[in-house]
């Protein structure tokens, strides 16, 4: 049985299209990320599911519960964790967790083996008040909060994002050791290079889902010729890419610059002259493999295209 | 020349310092990214340069000001953009660039001549008076670099420019800020994406309270035999990010 | 049950931590029943009087010296003819002129009728009336105890002057109206306050989605409100009693299930408000302008009722504050039964169950 089945689910707030006709199923015990910028939908579609919001269309199941029919069975199920850490910032570390527990009458003592890995490093500032920790210690603690009842399915909205690469990688390692202990986890970010890190992912853009696989088959789709080329001057290398006759985009990407060409097949020593003849003696062109940002901007800018198309 | 200069600078909340006798210098027309995790110090430091938070200790010059006497030069010679404060929402684009060329002192006929210009540039004119809150966070997010550079700063102070907006839309705003540092301005800019550090021209990676690494991106990754600048900067802030991050917590700095 | 004894814990832990509201909601009401009990005064004290006099007879040596004996008047002349009064209150020498009429006892004696005119500066009409009121008090005191016993040998009765002492009437009118300002306070903006705080924070999302039910959410938010409100009535009365001496005439218990009723109503007011304001900001200005406004304005808490305007008047029967203070002052001063006031109080109640209907059905259980 799927942990979550939706289909054709969608949401509107006025004339705004939050989510548009989303379909798509999680596994039970399955990472699954949702991959999008802000404003992609993501919060709209995690609050229909865990019950928050209804849907204006379409229906979706949860741990096999109907998320408006049977919405009161289905909330003890849940764990959730939104946006926004939601602790008290008045109370203790301590106090935060066991307020979550009995909420859900339950007890810390009761599901503390769940919540060890996560909340052990917490353990010194027990009597911290919530309000005072940092960034990455308030994203441990609401984890441990969200946790806390051991819930079937655990929604994470956004919860790496604002926080720095150390908490986040740090936060990845969690939900790793998390899912081993069979929790269905469904989590959000706007970070690319997070995909990578779950066992399939969508990404979304526009209230639509682009595309939902595994990273590796999404990366597979990518169609184009894809070079990384690297120079000294990296912005004037960008232009002259740009300038390009069958440039079809030219991205910067770490220390490199993405450039894609428009035709089926191209050859890197065209690349490689045209940059020479430009002045670039030292520039380097080399094909490489797409990444999920490759992917997720293409599919964008497809997108883009077929909406421009039909005005 | 140098056009920022910082010597020995420190700040501290009480019992605990936040910045600590941190050194470095950024040279004009540079991109200089100010890297560090959540609680390293960024913050503090930012603060005092651009003349909010007095040091504790040390000597900073900014576009050729000192940071304890002349706080109001530096202020007048700077740009700033956070990721939390840019624009109004609820004022129209017009109205929020005619309320920032206000603020730095601009005439009436330059504040008219900079909104033509910017928003052709950024191809704005037809939405020039629709509200902000209207306009999809990546317009916002462009607009607001221009807004923050309208009265030609020496430099400009980006905190977290990028934080959730598309990846077309960071790379088309990476465009911008290359684009004002062709031209001469100054970039100081912090982020959490690592990709982004490989776009500076340097960088440096602050970890509780001091500056652990600077330097080049390709020299920083030479020199710590890794690929990637995220890898340098989990190398350098694994260890102390916590540590840093609860002592500031405690501090009320960051 | 186990989860709303952790809910409510937690909502005291708010309470408790925020020392400075709790100083502000404990501190507040003993703040404002001293400044209404020593500082804010309706009476006025030596008032300049110039005093006219063509007789200069027995009877009006008495009053003279009634008049001048008293503490709120000080003599600033005597003459015998009435002239030069107005120069004097232009210049703002005296604030009365009382003025005998001449042969004042041979009038009074042989027509049974002498006048007195009294003069009053009225550009403060406050102060004006008060004067007034002072004086014609003064003069019909006397003339009750010429009807009653021999004239001359005139004393002060002290007791006359306590019967008309103001300091203590305003404190008497002010400790009611004082109660309601504060459980509206406490209860109406401190509850909305409170729930939109969740909304602003997020946690109400996460409370939302765990298997607490709307009705426990809110009677758990309520509960340390209705703890803290019952313990600062408790004060203000305790206070009122002991530093001031208002009297609590009718029944305490009587009084104290009145004040849970209106605790009630304002509870049911906090809520509602907080279901339609997403930020504290949005909440608190609903309760300052909507709820707190009408109770010190419109209530009859410092503007008697009977002197507004009728449209006015109309609008403080919606105000639940009002009734409250009818109750309150009827069962504290006048010493009434349930009796005379089943009738506020029904009023009190409906409005109560009212707020409390609609504002549990616009209490979701999803956001917006």
């Amino acid at each position: 049985m799927d942990a979550v089945v939706v289909r054709d689910i969608a949401k509107s707030f006025g004339a705004v299209r939050a989510v548009v006709g989303v379909s798509f199923s999680v596994r039970e015990g399955e990472l699954f990320g949702f991959i999008g910028p802000d404003g992609a939908g993501k919060t709209t579609l995690f609050r229909m599911l865990v019950t928050l919001l209804l849907p204006d269309a379409g229906e979706a199941f949860v741990d096999g519960l109907h998320v408006v029919n049977d919405y009161r069975r289905l909330r003890p199920r849940l764990g959730y964790m939104p946006g926004r850490f939601s602790l008290y910032p008045d109370l203790s570390v301590e106090e935060n967790l066991k307020f979550f527990a009995s909420v859900f009458g339950t007890t810390v003592e009761e599901n503390y083996d769940l919540v060890k890995g996560i909340y052990a490093p917490l353990e010194p500032f027990k009597d911290r008040a919530a309000g005072k920790l940092s960034g990455g210690m308030k994203q441990k603690l609401a984890l441990s909060c969200a946790l806390i009842h051991r819930p079937r399915v655990l929604f994470l909205d956004e919860p790496t994002t604002g926080v720095d690469a150390v908490s986040r990688q740090e936060f990845w390692e969690m939900l790793g050791r998390l899912k081993a202990s069979g929790i269905t986890i469904v989590v959000s970010t706007p970070y690319m290079d997070e995909a990578r890190l779950c066992d399939r992912v969508a990404l979304m853009q526009g209230g639509r889902l682009l595309s939902v696989d595994t990273p590796d088959r999404i990366e597979a789709t990518y169609d184009r010729p894809l070079f990384a080329a690297r120079g000294s001057d990296r912005y004037r290398l960008l232009k002259a890419l740009r300038a390009y006759p069958h440039a079809f985009s030219v991205y910067a990407f770490g220390d490199s610059i993405h450039y894609t060409d428009a035709r089926e097949t191209a050859d890197p020593d065209e690349l490689r002259q045209y940059l020479r003849a430009r002045g670039f003696e030292d520039a380097e062109v080399e094909p490489i493999r797409a990444g999920i940002e490759d992917v997720f901007m293409a599919l964008m800018q497809a997108q883009e295209e077929a909406h421009d198309g039909h005005h | 020349m140098a056009i920022i200069e910082v010597n020995r600078l420190t700040r501290a909340f009480g019992d605990f310092i936040a910045v600590k006798e941190v050194t470095f210098s950024v040279e004009r027309g540079e991109i200089f990214g100010f890297l560090g995790a959540n609680g390293a110090g960024k913050t503090t430091c930012i603060r005092m340069l651009i003349g909010l938070l007095a040091p504790t200790s040390g000597e900073a010059r900014v576009a050729g000001f000192d940071v304890y006497t002349q706080p109001e030069q530096i202020k007048r010679n700077i740009g700033y953009m956070s990721q939390r404060f840019s624009l109004y929402e609820d004022l129209t684009v017009r109205e929020n660039i005619r309320f920032y060329g206000g603020i730095y002192g601009l005439s009436n006929r330059a504040i008219k001549e900079k909104t033509a210009e910017l928003l052709e540039e950024l191809g704005l004119t037809g939405v020039r008076d629709e509200r902000i809150r209207s306009l999809p966070l990546g317009w916002r997010q462009k607009l607001a670099f221009s807004v923050a550079i309208l009265h030609d700063p020496e430099i400009v102070f980006l905190d977290e420019p990028t934080g959730g907006v598309d990846p077309i839309i960071r790379r088309q705003f990476w465009d911008l800020i290359y684009e004002a540092s062709a031209q001469g301005v100054t970039v100081f800019v912090t982020t959490h994406y690592m990709d982004e550090a490989e776009y500076c021209d340097r960088v440096s990676i602050m970890v509780d309270g001091r500056i652990e690494a600077i330097g080049p991106p390709g020299e920083l990754k030479r020199k710590f035999g890794v690929d990637t600048m995220n890898e340098v900067f989990l190398r350098l802030a694994r260890g102390g990010a916590e540590t840093a991050a609860e002592t500031a917590a405690q501090g009320g700095g960051g | 049950m186990n989860a709303f004894r952790g809910f409510v814990l937690k909502e005291f832990y708010h309470i408790l931590r925020d020392r400075r509201t709790l100083v502000i909601l404990f501190g507040m009401p003993v703040i404002q029943l001293v400044l209404f009990g020593f500082a804010i005064r309706n009476e006025v004290n030596d008032v300049r009087v110039l005093l006219v006099d063509p007789s200069g007879d027995y009877v009006t040596q008495a009053i003279k010296s009634e008049v001048l004996a008293s503490p709120y008047f000080e003599g600033v002349g005597h003459q015998t003819r009435e002239i030069g009064i107005e120069r004097t209150f232009q210049k703002g020498r005296a604030k009365e002129a009382i003025i005998f009429e001449p042969d004042f006892a041979h009038r009074l004696a042989h027509e049974g009728v002498a006048r007195v005119q009294v003069l009053t500066d009225a550009s403060d009409p406050n102060t004006a009336n008060t004067i007034l009121a002072y004086t014609t008090s003064i003069l019909q005191d006397y003339r009750r105890r010429l009807a009653s016993g021999p004239p001359g040998g005139v004393r002060i009765v002290p007791e006359v002057r306590m019967r008309y002492n103001p300091e203590l009437k305003s404190v008497f009118l002010f400790v009611p109206g004082l109660i309601a300002l504060i459980l509206m306070l406490v209860c109406a903006l401190m509850t909305s306050i409170t729930i939109t705080r969740e909304k602003e924070t997020g946690t109400m999302e996460v409370l939302l989605v765990s298997p607490l039910k709307p009705a426990q959410i809110i009677v758990g938010k309520v509960i340390p409100y209705l703890v803290i409100s019952l313990a600062i009535v408790s004060v203000i009365l305790t206070l009122a009693r002991a530093v001031f001496q208002v009297p609590m005439r009718g029944s305490l218990t009587l009084l104290m299930l009145e004040c849970l009723l209106f605790i009630a109503c304002a509870l049911s007011l906090g809520i509602l408000i907080s279901t339609r304001s997403r930020t504290q900001q949005t909440a608190m200005m609903v309760s300052l302008s909507g709820l707190l406004l009408p109770t010190v304005i419109l209530s009859g808490f410092i503007f008697p009722v009977s002197s507004m305007p009728v449209p006015l008047q109309m609008v403080s029967h919606i105000v639940p504050a009002k009734w409250f203070l009818i109750i309150v002052r009827g069962l504290m001063i006048k010493g009434v039964s349930f009796a005379d006031i089943w009738q506020e109080t029904l009023v009190l109640a409906g409005m109560t169950l009212f707020f409390l209907a609609v504002s549990v059905r616009n209490f979701n259980d999803r956001l917006a």
